[in-house]
């Protein structure tokens, strides 16, 4: 048999179409996302929806359209930025409102937050200390840096990116604005952070980094804040320091068997809760020493400042009370389990404010006669305890979450509660909830603006507080300082929710493997 | 021989820890804590009661409830609260105060857990529609939303917002004469009833039982016979029908107050003319729009999340046994999604409730604002009405929680 006997053979491929136009560029883009779901009017339940989609969609494109195009035009296009004669308030304000801008005209004044900036970022922190507070931010900055720097995708080239903007940065300070760059704290944040971004963190680095950050920069924020100074009674070392001594020697004679067997059974305990101890020690005895930098008060700080300082120290003091809390309310032991579980649920039952009510009037009661207590550390006392048991709740989460083969395991293994805990346990519990901790973390960021209904001025109280100044009193003035604060704020919540987002995924792909 | 000298061995150290060691015993040893964390307890308790009752007689001040009885002397915002007990400076007393502000906090939660849910469920769909606009919508809405504090939506809509409308001499219509808004509230009509209107809220509830039975009468005849009712049309005439008929019946007990708006005569005696009519604080709107708007990007959240939690296979299921994408949704995806969704939604109920208590800082006559703010300033009773405050707060979580644990336990899913 030939070829020639069959009807028809096809020797060579069909050319490949090109795809429809519903299907690529913009229109199929467009037709895919946007007028699909709009257009079957083949019976008259499908037009009745399909019409019902046209005009909803109308509405939201118009309202999200002019939604976003009222908010540019008021902080771009009809914004004042400038003040170049000193004006202060006329520069902003119409003519009817004693300035030179036409009476309709609505639009941010930017020149208000350029002259108030400073009281934005630290409040009424004296001018020649303000070194201080930026030698914090800095090292936070850096921080922070070291932490995500793994997690951010082409790192090299994000780095490269910041010092290019850092380097831009200073050349518009140096040559059209004539601010020398150096006395720009933005500058310096964008060099350390583009400079680590580069530089490659290391997995040894990276963990003596985390033990530094947790460790030196709270005392050394603290000195650098208040000035040190701090005021301890001669009872206080006469108290603790021979605890402290008395733990460590019986902790390390107890391991090595020179105390029989409590001491052996109680040396470990002993010996953690000594070098507890002596780090707090040792901390309180940096801070009474006299660094030559003159004390500056609590209530001399504001601003971005507060915010940082409240969310950062209900963090970190939430962390460790969480896994407390977290340990104690799945105890088996009936007294620890029922005294968390009271604990955690009062303080999640409560509103912060409430909290905020009670630590500020409520804690001095309670405290011996005569304690000077300070309103900024009354807070944040509040804070902690209430952001302590929403960790608490999240941890449990991730204590729930591990198989009890794992506990069984480490039992097996001769391994003790805390050191079960410490290696086996919550390295993986943790791990698990980091989304829920970051979540609840961003919940901690924002509900640090409350603090100013007990009259600390945070970033939010800052800028509110700035409003009474007559020199600048527009009728945009609010909304000016609103803007920069919602933008600051969505700033540091939105990236710290990518963080989560990009944490989860990560350990999903873990989990799949 | 080896085996034995192992045996031996284990026997040996199993003695030996059974006789030298009370102290490796677990009970004893979580005994021992436990005993040590409860003296600590207490001995913490004793010192900070005897620190509050130095520090109390020092101040010259005694413990106890009696200042409830006292008259108050301040003036509270008209609102829900003042309204309901008629509240009057010195006649009222602290104990009325505080009825207020638990009455003003519930006013402003309902209404915004009402709005929030809508406006949520909405939002959540949204969020998975194959449209770019209202996808894109939504995204934006839920991330602004939820990545800048209620706090300081509070004081955009407040200070920013509705401190910025014309004075209390010029108005924004909104629906022509009858309703307004000016500097000074939302002006609103207001209905007055008259005897025999009871009849007509009487009738809703019947309706509304009427409704249940029969939902449940043809529940059951749908499970004999297999024939289905259209009991949500059925029901919802009624529900419409009843009321109407009972209202008309009766004479129509209702009149609308409008407010009355003066734009001739003295510059002074222009405006909203007081008493007339029903007008909603500023502080009620911005609190409540500001609750909502916060609380509604969190619940379409939820609500994605409960959608994105059935899996596909139900509906496709669905699909091959034969249903319609409508009685598959509805009978298939809701109430799946209902599970996931209903947890997360009572906590942020719960979530918007103690939210409420922000509006202390633009003086809302709530809770803390009202008891734990003014009253407390004037009777200096710290101890007593913080803890009254956080009493009710606690009050309500701890019902919700046992509602959902109730909800839960009803609605696990059922195994073998």
């Amino acid at each position: 048999m030939s070829r020639e006997n069959y009807a028809f053979v096809r020797t060579e491929d069909a050319p490949t179409l090109a795809p429809p136009p519903s299907q690529v560029g913009i229109t199929g883009w467009l037709w895919q996302n946007v007028f699909r779901s709009m257009a079957n009017y083949s019976t008259v339940q499908a037009s009745i929806q399909s019409g019902a989609m046209v005009i909803l969609t109308a509405v939201i494109f118009y309202l999200g359209f002019t939604g976003i195009w009222k908010i540019l035009d008021f902080s771009v296009f009809q914004a004042v930025w400038t003040d170049p004669e000193g004006q202060k308030r006329a520069v902003c304000a119409t003519i009817q409102q004693g300035g030179a801008l036409p009476n309709d005209w609505y639009g941010a004044c930017w020149p208000f937050v350029t002259a108030k900036w400073k009281l934005f970022v630290y409040g009424r922190f004296p001018e020649p200390e303000l070194w201080r507070p930026n030698l914090v931010f800095a090292g936070l900055a850096f921080g922070i840096t070291w932490l995500v720097a793994g997690s951010i995708p082409r790192r090299r080239l994000v780095g490269a990116i910041v010092l290019a903007t850092a380097a831009g940065l200073a050349f518009v300070y140096q040559t059209m604005i004539g601010v020398p760059f150096y006395e720009r704290i933005g500058v310096w944040l964008l060099v350390i952070i583009g400079g680590i971004l580069l530089a490659a963190p290391t997995e040894v680095g990276g963990r003596i980094v985390g033990l530094l950050s947790l460790t030196v920069l709270p005392v050394a924020a603290f000195i650098l804040l208040t000035g040190g100074h701090l005021e301890v009674s001669s009872g206080f070392w006469f108290g603790w320091l021979p605890a402290t001594a008395a733990l460590i020697g019986f902790g390390l004679a107890g391991q090595r068997g020179m105390l029989g067997a409590a001491g052996e059974a109680l040396g470990g305990t002993a010996f953690s809760l000594g070098v507890v101890l002596a780090f707090i020690c040792g901390a309180v005895f940096l801070a009474t020493i006299d660094f030559g930098m003159p004390v500056v008060e609590t209530a001399e700080w504001g601003g971005l400042l507060v915010t940082l300082v409240v969310a950062l120290t209900g963090i970190v003091a939430s962390l460790p009370l969480g896994v407390l809390l977290a340990l104690g309310r799945r105890s088996s032991l009936p007294a620890v389990r029922l005294l968390s579980t009271v604990f955690i649920e009062f303080w999640r039952g409560v509103p912060l404010i409430t909290v905020l009510f009670m630590s500020s009037v409520m804690l001095p009661l309670f405290l011996p006669e005569g304690t000077e207590f300070n309103k900024l550390l009354r807070a944040l006392i509040g804070v902690a305890l209430f952001s302590a048991a929403y960790m608490a709740e999240v941890i449990r989460g991730g204590l729930q979450a591990i198989p009890k083969g794992q506990y069984e395991g480490a039992m097996a293994l001769g391994l003790p509660f805390w050191r079960m805990m410490n290696l086996i346990v919550l390295p993986q519990a943790l791990v698990l909830v980091i989304p829920g901790i970051v979540n609840t973390c961003i919940g901690l960021f924002k509900d640090t603006t409350l603090v100013l209904i007990i009259g600390l001025f945070d970033l939010l109280g800052s800028i509110q507080s700035s409003f009474t100044d007559p020199t600048w009193s527009t009728p945009v003035q609010s909304m000016t300082g609103y803007i920069l604060a919602a933008t600051i704020f969505f700033l540091f919540c939105f990236g710290m929710s990518r963080y989560s987002m990009y944490m989860e995924q990560k350990l999903r792909r873990g989990h799949s493997r | 021989m080896a085996q034995s000298d192992i045996a031996d061995q284990t026997s040996g150290s199993g003695s030996s820890a059974e006789k030298g060691s009370i102290l490796y015993d677990p009970k004893v040893r979580g005994l021992f804590f436990q005993i040590v964390l409860l003296a600590a307890l207490i001995a913490w308790v004793l010192w900070v009661r005897r620190n509050t009752l130095d520090n109390l007689e020092a101040q010259g001040q005694a413990m106890g409830f009696d200042f409830l009885a006292g008259t108050s002397g301040f003036q509270i915002l008209t609102t829900l609260g003042t309204w309901v007990f008629d509240y009057q400076v010195g006649s009222s007393t602290y104990w009325d105060v505080f009825l207020i502000g638990i009455v003003n906090t519930f006013a402003v939660a309902f209404l915004g857990i009402i709005v929030a849910t809508v406006l949520g469920f909405v939002m959540g769909v949204f969020r998975l529609s194959s449209n770019f606009i209202l996808r894109g919508f939504a995204t934006v809405y839920v991330e602004i939303f939820r990545n800048i504090p209620l706090l300081l939506w509070l004081f955009i809509l407040y200070f920013a917002v509705l401190r910025n409308l014309p004075d209390k001499r010029d108005k924004v219509a909104i629906w022509g004469e009858s309703v307004g808004l000016n500097i000074t509230g939302l002006y609103a009509p207001f209905p007055i009833t008259y005897e025999g209107f009871w009849m007509s809220a009487v009738a809703v509830l019947v309706a509304v039982v009427l409704w249940i039975i029969l939902g449940a009468v043809m529940k059951k005849r749908q499970e004999v016979t297999g024939q289905q009712f259209p009991t949500f049309w059925v029901g919802l005439g009624m529900l419409v029908a009843i009321p109407t008929i009972v209202f008309y019946s009766t004479g129509a007990p209702l009149e609308w107050e409008y407010p009355v708006f003066t734009e001739e005569g003295p510059v002074l005696r222009r405006g909203y003319q007081a008493g007339i009519g029903m007008v909603i604080v500023p502080e009620m709107i911005a609190v409540w729009a500001a609750l909502t708007l916060y609380t509604a990007a969190f619940i379409a959240e939820i609500v994605r999340a409960g959608i994105l939690a059935v899996p596909h296979g139900q509906s496709e299921a669905a699909g091959a046994l034969g249903l319609r994408p409508q009685p598959t949704l509805n009978l298939v995806v809701i109430p799946q999604a209902l599970r996931v969704i209903i947890p997360p939604l009572t906590s942020q109920y719960l979530n918007l409730t103690k939210n409420s208590s922000l509006a202390v800082a633009i003086a809302y006559p709530e809770l803390v604002s009202v008891f734990a703010g003014t009253a407390l300033n004037q009777v200096g009773r710290a101890l007593e009405m913080v803890f009254m405050m956080m009493m009710v707060y606690l009050f309500f979580s701890i019902a919700t929680a046992l509602f959902m644990n109730w909800f839960n336990s009803r609605m696990r899913l059922v195994e073998r």
